[in-house]
């Protein structure tokens, strides 16, 4: 045998194999894929729109309604869906209607709705006593997706692109310049109002692979790796996608591979992504920050 | 018709607040159609509020604005624009957002209106800035980006918020050309300014506010001394327990 082949071999075996292999690790690949994609320009729009830290919030506001469907019907896709919609739109709405009828800023009435969601979910479950299933919603089962699962991940994907790029232009304009979409039209309230039904939706798409918690990581580390990459928006969602993707499919393999569990596997390579990208990144990265070529002529 | 001026807006016994707190006061006046208007006084004199009125962005705790041209004919561009500048956009997207009224949601951009962009930002200085992210900008190429969006826009009625604000002279003088062109083509405009030199040199008439209006007509017989004295007094009297205001129709009885 020439070695070049036995080379090729062990590559085969390292990347490929696991995935022709086991049908578990096909339908986590595709899962892991679609919810890149749709995670991917979902956690761009998040960090320019600077509610990083509002994907999180709502993720536990999340929690608690999965663990109601959980509760009421069993390990049911269904029921948890749902929960987790219902318990998602009406923290995000809740808190929106509370930032534009008063004073109060939406970061701050976002806490107050999450906090008391989180805290009525954890009373719920408690009054039905505990079960090791509760697991699942908290840390996901991207190793035992099912057809029907696979078909809700992969639906809220293609939903998700097509309301972006219906919505792309108020949502980017709701962005940069508020008050001048605010003169010139009436879309803002309502493209806010998708951009959290959208949130909402990836992070319940999310939570069956990832959980709950863990679901809001493919969205925001990604943005945050590929803001170091680049100035361009359009360029930004498409290297974002890419590290969502690899990140899915690398944590899929180390998990593979480690016997570590492969939630927790694809956010830790996606936050070594995000390492990587804070030193070596050409846009504002450390390592060109301390590397300083010489400045240009005038 | 013939030669009778038509008004633009009216204000009727209008009055703008914060909270209860008027910051305008039972206004009282017209617009006519074709204006070039300076809107002076101290700070605190409600000046921007009565921009944020009649661009619709606050309601009347009393009386109304007569608007007569369609919201989508006024432009308004407010003190510090609430722009991103660390938002990843470059400068010919920023600029090319003035054709919204045009473009809409969904509408796409053509080659007439991609000339129009070009014309825009060349008649700002701002030629070959196309590509460059907005974040690079100083703060007067931003404020020359912003106007060529207000060109734009094509707006019958132009509201300029402390527009030349921390500008260098020729910025200055260059926007205020582009200003001139404006009303020239019939455009209204409203503009909030500090600068009395500015304001004598190229505006024809004047709004003096202190919360109430101290003067309105020709710029040269409002901004006189005694009006500005007059409005300074007027805008330091502030009164936290100040008692509800009588309805106006009440007053009126």
């Amino acid at each position: 045998m020439r070695p070049g082949f036995e080379e090729s071999g062990m590559i085969y075996d390292l990347l490929i194999g696991p995935f022709a292999e086991f049908d578990f690790m096909r339908r986590a690949l595709v899962g892991v894929l679609a919810l890149g994609v749709g995670a991917g320009p979902i956690g761009v729009l998040m960090m320019l729109r600077r509610m990083s830290l509002a994907g999180d919030a709502m993720a536990h506001a999340i929690l608690p309604g999965a663990a109601v469907g959980f509760l009421a019907a069993g390990l049911n896709l269904f029921a948890m869906t749902v929960g987790g919609l219902v318990a998602g739109f009406a923290v995000a709405l809740g808190a929106g209607a509370v930032a534009r009828a008063t004073q109060m800023k939406e970061d701050a009435a976002l806490a107050a709705f999450y906090l008391v969601s989180l805290a009525l979910g954890v009373l719920l479950v408690s009054l039905r006593g505990s079960n090791v299933d509760l697991l699942h919603v908290l840390f996901g089962t991207v190793l035992a997706l099912d057809d029907a699962t696979l078909l809700l991940i992969v639906s809220i994907s293609s939903l998700t692109l097509v309301a972006l790029a219906l919505a792309w232009r108020p949502l980017v304009l709701e962005s940069v310049d508020p008050g001048f979409l605010r003169s010139v039209s009436r879309a803002g309230a309502p493209t806010h109002l998708i951009f959290l039904a959208l949130v909402v939706m990836n992070l319940v798409g999310g939570f069956h692979a990832l959980g709950t918690l863990l679901a809001v990581g493919l969205m925001m580390l990604p943005a945050a790796a590929g803001r170091f990459w680049t100035r361009e928006l359009t360029t930004l969602v498409g290297v974002s996608v890419l590290i969502a993707c690899a990140s899915g499919v690398l944590g899929l393999l180390v998990s593979y591979h480690s016997g570590v569990p492969s939630g927790p596997a694809i956010i830790l390579v996606a936050g070594g992504a995000y390492a990587l990208s804070v030193l070596f990144g050409p846009v504002g990265g450390l390592l060109p920050r301390f590397l300083p070529q010489r400045h240009l002529e005038a | 018709m013939g030669n009778v001026v038509r008004n633009v807006l009216a204000f009727r016994n209008l009055t703008l607040g914060y909270d209860r707190h008027p910051a305008v006061h039972h206004l009282e006046g017209e617009v006519p159609e074709g204006d070039m208007l300076a809107i002076c006084g101290p700070n605190g004199a409600g000046k921007s509020t009565l921009l944020k009125g009649i661009a619709g962005v606050l309601t009347p705790l009393t009386g109304r604005i007569e608007g007569h041209v369609p919201a989508r004919e006024i432009a308004y561009l407010p003190q510090a624009a609430e722009v991103d500048r660390s938002f990843p956009i470059d400068v010919y997207d920023l600029v090319s957002m003035g054709l919204w009224r045009r473009a809409g949601l969904f509408g796409g951009i053509n080659r007439a209106d991609r000339a129009r962009i070009e014309q825009a930002l060349a008649a700002v200085g701002l030629e070959g800035f196309e590509a460059r992210p907005i974040g690079t900008l100083s703060g007067g190429q931003m404020q020359r980006a912003l106007f060529a969006r207000l060109l734009l826009q094509d707006a019958r009625l132009l509201l300029l918020d402390e527009p030349f604000t921390a500008l260098d002279a020729g910025t200055i003088t260059d926007l205020t050309a582009l200003v001139k062109r404006w009303n020239g083509e019939g455009r209204t405009v409203i503009a909030v300014l500090h600068d009395f030199e500015l304001v004598r040199g190229h505006f024809p008439r004047t709004l003096l506010l202190a919360r109430e209006a101290v003067a309105w007509g020709a710029t040269g017989e409002v901004l006189t001394s005694h009006n500005l004295a007059e409005a300074r007094r007027m805008c330091e009297a502030w009164d936290e327990d100040a008692p509800a205001c009588a309805p106006a129709s009440r007053r009126a009885a």
